[in-house]
């Protein structure tokens, strides 16, 4: 019963202050964007513009739900919230603080990584559901980059578990505050899986120079192109918390979490995690995006042989350690 | 069917689906008039195979607003502001070229202080042109939401500069109709000369960073290098002039070839590429800019003195007496040779031109399309259309 209790406590709590701190991302990299590009960004709405994502979401949800002619329209209206669905899941395993998870499951690293290819299907669902052929096609590309991105992701996702000895986050982050973040140590391994597993967070998210499933200059809005209102909002959503669940995991798997000097705490995980993600808007909002092909050159010739040498590594750096 | 990803050369236009593969399942993707990225109103119809392009056929005439029946009907003096919406990204050029044209079929002769004027005039246009062009051919490849859109903010930025010096010469922003048959209508205000050179400094200093993001950005040359392959006899067979002509090795450049305005008086160094693709475009387009700079930067403190009009345009349409006689006058616009051909008609109705024909280069740009969009993916598309620099404003007139 109080295991009952605690999740929904903590669901409520992390889930509400999740999607309060997406909106004013949202806020946060229109303000920070608009600075790298020599304009001032939202000023209308409130002080500096801070009430600017209420203002989006009332728009949204004013707006018309339209449903394309001979649009599948009971999937047509599911791909939207398991999207969101998706996203805010995957933080139940993140640990915010020492004692601060909504759930400590065993299995947490699996759980992530599955939920990561999970949330292809409301992208392809989406897709197909539009009638839409520009949607279509930015689905396929979405699938094929989905499914070609899991693999480094997951290779470089168990370097930390196999350092750490353990797929639990919290243990992960305990085993980094004892012996040092996986980012420095051992050398070399946590570093470049660490590099990995970021450009793989790209690419699952969909942020440039990845963004092809979305590649609004060529396919119009990609999957979004059909959707209206509160719908697209849905979406716009799920890819932002689905940035900042990504940057939280690197964090917690590389950066070792809530640990730091001086006083560890969730503090420490806050400022580790909005590092991550101002790097993440920073290459946004620079970068050109791929082609189709050169994104999967890029990870089938590069990411996933580097990250199985580095898988190896670092079970060679574990067996030493242990011989030692 | 196996897919070959590097591009035929030269593809063939009319090529029968049903001898590509008559077991291929092809999927036919309607691109535009309605796209974020065919530059207005163009609309290309793309047979895919899978996300390789099988066939492009191009398709014009959706802003067709009739401007050479309309130029039959206006007098010689109430054109330009008409085909001053032509090619809307550099007016400056519409102008100056109609008005050639007007200036041999009446023998005006253009005092030699409006001709420095309006070379300088030229070049900070097509300074702006080109900056316009860099900024959405990185739109194209980046995304509006992105990297693509950080340089084309950078581009509007300085392109805002070239538009002040226009302003504060014509009072228009754009739209100038500053020209006129025998001269321009504005005289160089004090000042202006300082303005023009505050600006080029600052120009010539970021297009030197422009540069830089072009080519040392990986991302950026691995999509436009080698893509959009436009070899010189296709280039020359086309009708291609401009960028897109020189992109592919072949030097030519009216402004040193056949000149008009003052540039038999000033050094024209031609910006040419061998490689024909998206990414020679591109640099011949930068180092085009780098070179408008160093041309404005000679002649804007020399424009000689002496009047600025050789005639009294009011007067002319109502009073002047024009032959029946035809004439063409071109120009190298930022996009290509940009021509007129007037015919006038003797008897009555002599103030208006009989028949007028604009040759707009970027007509001529789109008909590569169909020839070497084959064989690429519909990324590559976009970025191929955006590296043509078509306006359709001028296009279909």
């Amino acid at each position: 019963m109080s295991f009952l209790l605690h999740g929904l406590l903590y669901g409520a709590v992390v889930g509400s202050v999740l999607l309060t701190v997406t909106a004013w991302a949202v806020w946060f990299e229109r303000k920070f964007s608009a600075r790298m590009q020599s304009r001032l960004g939202p000023t209308i709405v409130g002080p500096v513009g801070l009430l600017q994502p209420i203002a989006d979401a009332l728009k949204l949800m004013q707006k018309e739900t339209i449903f394309p002619d001979n649009a599948d329209r009971f999937l047509f209206r599911a791909a939207p919230p398991f999207m969101v669905v998706f996203s805010l899941a995957t933080a139940a395993v993140v640990p915010f603080g020492p004692d601060m998870i909504a759930a400590d499951l065993d299995i947490g690293v699996l759980y992530i990584l599955a939920l990561a290819g999970l949330m292809l299907f409301p992208v392809w669902i989406g897709g197909w559901a539009s009638n839409n052929k520009f949607a279509l096609l930015a689905a396929m590309r979405g699938i094929a980059q989905g499914v070609s991105y899991e693999l480094p992701l997951v290779l470089s996702a168990l370097v930390p578990v196999v350092l750490a000895g353990s797929m639990s986050l919290s243990v992960i982050v305990s085993f980094q505050a004892e012996h040092g973040w996986f980012i420095v140590w051992p050398p070399g391994p946590g570093l470049i899986a660490f590099g990995i597993f970021f450009v793989a967070s790209l690419a699952e998210t969909n942020r440039i120079p990845f963004d092809i499933p979305e590649a609004e200059s060529e396919l119009v809005a990609g999957v979004t192109t059909e959707y209206t209102g509160m719908k697209f909002g849905f979406f716009y959503l799920a890819e932002y918390l689905h940035t900042l669940v990504s940057a939280a995991v690197a964090a917690a798997l590389f950066f070792g979490g809530w640990h730091g000097p001086w006083v560890s705490g969730l503090h420490w995980f806050v400022l580790k995690t909005l590092v991550l993600f101002v790097s993440i808007f920073w290459i946004r909002w620079t970068l050109v995006r791929f082609r189709a092909d050169q994104l999967m050159r890029l990870c089938w010739k590069w990411l996933v042989p580097i990250s199985l040498v580095v898988l190896m590594a670092a079970a060679v750096a574990v067996q030493l350690g242990e011989g030692r | 069917m196996s897919v070959e990803l590097t591009a035929q050369r030269r593809a063939d236009p009319y090529l029968d689906l049903e001898d590509y593969d008559p077991e291929a399942d092809l999927m036919v993707l309607n691109v535009g008039p309605q796209h974020p990225s065919t530059h207005g109103v163009f609309r290309m119809k793309l047979y895919l195979d899978g996300e390789v392009i099988v066939k492009a056929v191009p398709y014009v005439g959706y802003l067709h607003r009739g401007v050479e029946k309309l130029c039959e009907k206006l007098t010689y003096t109430q054109v330009t502001p008409i085909v001053d919406k032509n090619d809307y990204v550099s007016p400056m050029m519409n102008e100056q070229a109609i008005n050639m044209a007007f200036e041999d079929l009446l023998g005006v002769e253009v005092p030699r202080r409006a001709r420095w004027l309006r070379t300088v005039l030229a070049e900070l246009q097509r300074i702006a042109s080109h900056l316009l062009w860099l900024g959405t051919f990185t739109l194209d490849l980046g995304g509006a939401i992105g990297g693509g859109s950080t340089l084309f903010l950078y581009c509007f930025r300085e392109r805002e500069l070239v538009l002040d010096i226009f302003e504060e010469l014509t009072g228009c922003r754009f739209h100038y109709n500053t020209h006129t048959i025998g001269g321009n209508r504005h005289d160089i205000t004090p000042g202006w000369a300082k303005m023009v050179h505050e600006a080029i400094s600052v120009i010539e200093a970021r297009t030197h960073e422009y540069e830089a993001m072009v080519t040392r950005n990986g991302i950026y040359a691995d999509r436009t290098r080698g893509i959009g392959v436009i070899d010189a006899g296709l280039a020359m067979e086309l009708g291609l002039t401009g960028p897109a002509l020189r992109g592919s090795g072949v030097d030519h450049d009216l402004r040193r070839d056949a000149p008009y305005h003052a540039y038999d008086e000033v050094e024209v160094r031609v910006q040419t590429e061998a490689a024909g693709d998206c990414m020679a475009r591109a640099l011949v387009r930068i180092r085009e800019m780098r070179e408008s700079v160093r041309i404005v930067r000679e002649m804007v403190d020399g424009v000689p003195e002496g009047p600025i009009c050789g005639h009294r345009p009011i007067k002319l349409a109502t009073q002047t007496k024009i032959k029946a006689g035809q004439a063409y006058a071109c120009l190298e616009s930022p996009r290509g040779e940009l021509g007129t051909f007037v015919i006038a008609g003797g008897g009555s109705g002599t103030a208006c031109p009989y028949r007028l024909k604009i040759r707009p280069p970027s007509l001529h740009a789109l008909a590569a399309v169909p020839y070497i969009m084959p064989g690429h993916m519909v990324s590559d598309a976009v970025a191929i259309l955006g590296s043509l620099d078509p306006i359709l404003g001028e296009a279909d007139r």
